[in-house]
């Protein structure tokens, strides 16, 4: 399988598309027509050929376009990418980890060759040829963390576990939604999701923490996550929402269709063997709702989604200002027809 | 819970009590590498019963050619490491769980020092080779009875930083010498019998240690008891566990499904809720805290009993 990669833009002219194949395969995240918190974990398994889930580290015809804007925040903002010094044997697990998968389900585009610990690695697409020491960061041009993840789509969180809980201890964070690894750095599991409304009080965290404690190596897990972004907007940052915060309010009924984009966030977990740490890669995927509307399924399902979102989610989501807009743009492709179970298009 | 079967490579006796197994993967090739103080779980089939009794790995966590195990036989135990040292053969086939860390390294610390209390040295071997491959300070306290009842000796590297108290050449471990005047950022990790754990936290806690600098690892099997009687309220059963069974065995016995991982009252997997309970549950994990323990509304099958006239179960 030959990929294209887009030449395109995340930021200022925001020139980001999706090609057929690519709304086709967009990993749709409501099995249902309503939604609400669940501990929506399930085995990371190879899913069917062409889908997101198809390989464990999904490489698609955004990635130079995405390693590129990556480079841009770091630039601007080099904490970004941070790993506490305890953590560096974690990055190592991480670099092994990405770079066997994709050497494994890229033959083309990624090669790895190993002699003891001193390993080869070429990643094709972007042009890198790369000779170093395992477990010897003076061989890398930056720590291991940083490294691969400067090569890997998604954002990525190494988390240490220890003391019955897990700590957000590392991490390459430059296409969140609004959260910030600045200011949540040495944070244990409660203490960032603090901010999340009513699934404290649903017990969904104590019972996703008792489950991550106990992820076995060779057995990850994946959730969908989701929210809504105006402009495929890649570095929705805390820190940088004066420049993104203000586009929310470019919306138009005309425009509605084409620069609301429906986020959602590819999130797998991983236990990593050397350092026991648990990865955490958050791989975001943007669709403008006009190419969403092109699956009828998901066009009735997501109209129904969101027009019946409890209101403290929609804001604590961050769109609860566009939100009338959005319902009655996709209310004219909701025809009350059922819809089957499941997130694929009906074939 | 992934399982493989692995091949028995080799049988090493260590001392009168202790052997050493070491598996590999029947067709060659390598098994994933794992953290120091990780655990495997060993199923072993002893006629109708499937046993299962958890190891911590004591070969270098960095080499992913074999995985080893030591197991001391306990006469008065269950059976499982009778079974391993009297029906095990080198060539045999076993299945081996994937490994699992409830006693990792703290790597925040500045300095490790380990205590090992007799068969406790097991998980602290592979967490030396780690320590030494990434050259971080530790040091090494490993007490035992006599040379002989020493297994861990042949396996310890001749480092300065590696220490025996044998205690009847008259070479005690004193405790608070290990631990008084260790450098900021130290940590401790205990693992042995609960009475050395107990003294060790004592002492560090006499010493001013923040608690979070303390890690302890008891090697925690099912202890035998009387039979008791549970009834299972959502499979609609009633089983009987018997004198050398545990709870969790009894219920995979009658195929009532709970998840499990440590089988020694560690990780907190097979937590059940008990929705009637006349009489008192003996809980002999470390996972609930003592007020879950005294509620006497949730059970860990792995190890703990019950005395009483009815004890229902949501399994």
């Amino acid at each position: 399988m030959t990929i294209r990669f887009n030449d395109e833009t995340f930021r200022d002219d925001y020139t980001f598309h999706n090609s057929p194949e690519a709304v086709r395969r967009f990993p749709f995240p409501f099995d249902h027509d309503s939604y609400m918190y669940s501990v929506n974990i399930e085995p990371h398994r190879r899913g069917q050929a062409g889908s997101v889930f198809q390989h464990r580290f999904d490489v698609d015809e955004h990635y130079i376009a995405e390693m590129r804007d990556r480079e841009i925040t770091l630039k601007d903002d080099p904490l970004r990418c941070q790993s506490l010094p305890h953590m560096e044997l974690a990055g190592w697990d991480f670099l092994e980890l990405v770079m066997t998968c994709k050497a494994e389900d890229y033959p083309d585009l990624f090669s790895l060759t190993r002699d003891g610990d001193r390993w080869h690695w070429i990643n094709r697409p972007l042009g890198i040829d790369q000779r170093f020491t395992f477990l010897d960061a003076t061989t890398l041009p930056c720590g291991p963390m940083e490294y691969i993840t400067r090569q890997t789509q998604g954002d990525h969180a190494l988390l240490d576990q220890r003391e019955g809980n897990l700590w957000m201890d590392a991490g390459m964070i430059t296409s969140q939604a609004d959260w910030s690894l600045d200011f949540d750095i040495g944070m244990n599991f409660f203490e960032w999701h603090a901010p999340v409304p009513k699934a404290a009080e649903m017990g969904v965290f104590q019972r996703a923490l008792k489950f991550l404690l106990n992820l076995q190596q060779g057995a990850p897990v994946r959730r969908l996550n989701w929210t809504m972004t105006v402009n495929p907007r890649l570095d929705t940052s805390p820190e940088n929402y004066h420049k993104w915060g203000p586009e929310k309010r470019t919306l138009t009924p005309e425009t509605v269709g084409a620069k609301q984009y429906l986020r959602v966030e590819l999130q797998t977990l991983w236990r990593l063997p050397r350092s026991n740490a648990v990865a955490f890669p958050i791989r975001c995927y943007l669709c403008a709702l006009e190419d969403i509307v092109t699956v009828p399924k998901w066009g009735r399902r997501l109209h129904r989604v969101l027009r019946d979102l409890p209101e403290e989610l929609a804001t604590y989501k961050g769109f609860s200002v566009n939100r009338p807009m959005i319902v009655d743009y996709l209310s004219k492709f909701d025809d009350g027809a059922p819809t089957s179970p499941g997130i694929f298009p009906d074939p | 819970m992934t399982a493989r079967l692995l091949r028995v490579a080799k049988i090493t006796p260590l001392s009168p009590l202790v052997t050493r197994f070491r598996f590999e993967c029947p067709e060659g090739g390598t098994l994933p590498l794992f953290s120091g103080g990780a655990h495997v779980v060993v199923e072993m089939p002893d006629g109708g019963l499937l046993r299962r009794n958890a190891y911590s790995l004591i070969s270098d966590p960095m080499d992913g050619s074999g995985y080893e195990i030591a197991v001391r036989r306990e006469d008065a135990g269950r059976g499982g490491s009778r079974f391993m040292h009297s029906r095990v053969a080198e060539g045999d086939t076993l299945r081996i769980g994937a490994p699992v860390n409830l006693f990792s390294l703290d790597l925040r610390a500045r300095k490790h020092v380990l205590i090992a209390g007799g068969i406790g040295i097991t998980p602290f071997l592979a967490q030396l080779r780690q320590l030494i491959r990434l050259q971080l300070p530790f040091e090494l306290h490993y007490a035992a009875r006599s040379r002989a009842e020493a297994a861990g000796l042949a396996l310890l590297p001749d480092l300065p930083q590696v220490h025996a108290h044998i205690s009847d050449e008259g070479n005690r471990m004193d405790l608070g010498a290990i631990l008084a005047g260790q450098p900021l950022g130290t940590h401790v990790y205990t693992c042995g019998p609960e009475g050395l754990i107990d003294a060790v936290a004592e002492t560090a806690t006499r010493l001013g240690w923040p608690r979070g600098a303390l890690h302890s690892e008891a090697f925690l099997s099912p202890p035998p008891g009387a039979a008791f009687q549970v009834r299972l309220a959502r499979s609609g059963k009633t089983i009987t566990v018997a004198p050398h069974q545990s709870l969790l065995e009894a219920l995979e016995e009658a195929q009532v499904d709970a998840p499990w991982l440590c089988r020694g009252g560690a990780c907190g997997q097979c937590e059940t809720v008990v929705l009637s309970c006349k009489g008192r549950i003996e809980h002999h994990d470390h996972f609930l805290t003592d007020a879950e323990k005294a509620s006497q509304t949730r059970i860990m099958p792995c190890v703990s009993r019950f005395q009483g006239e009815d004890l229902t179960l949501d399994r």
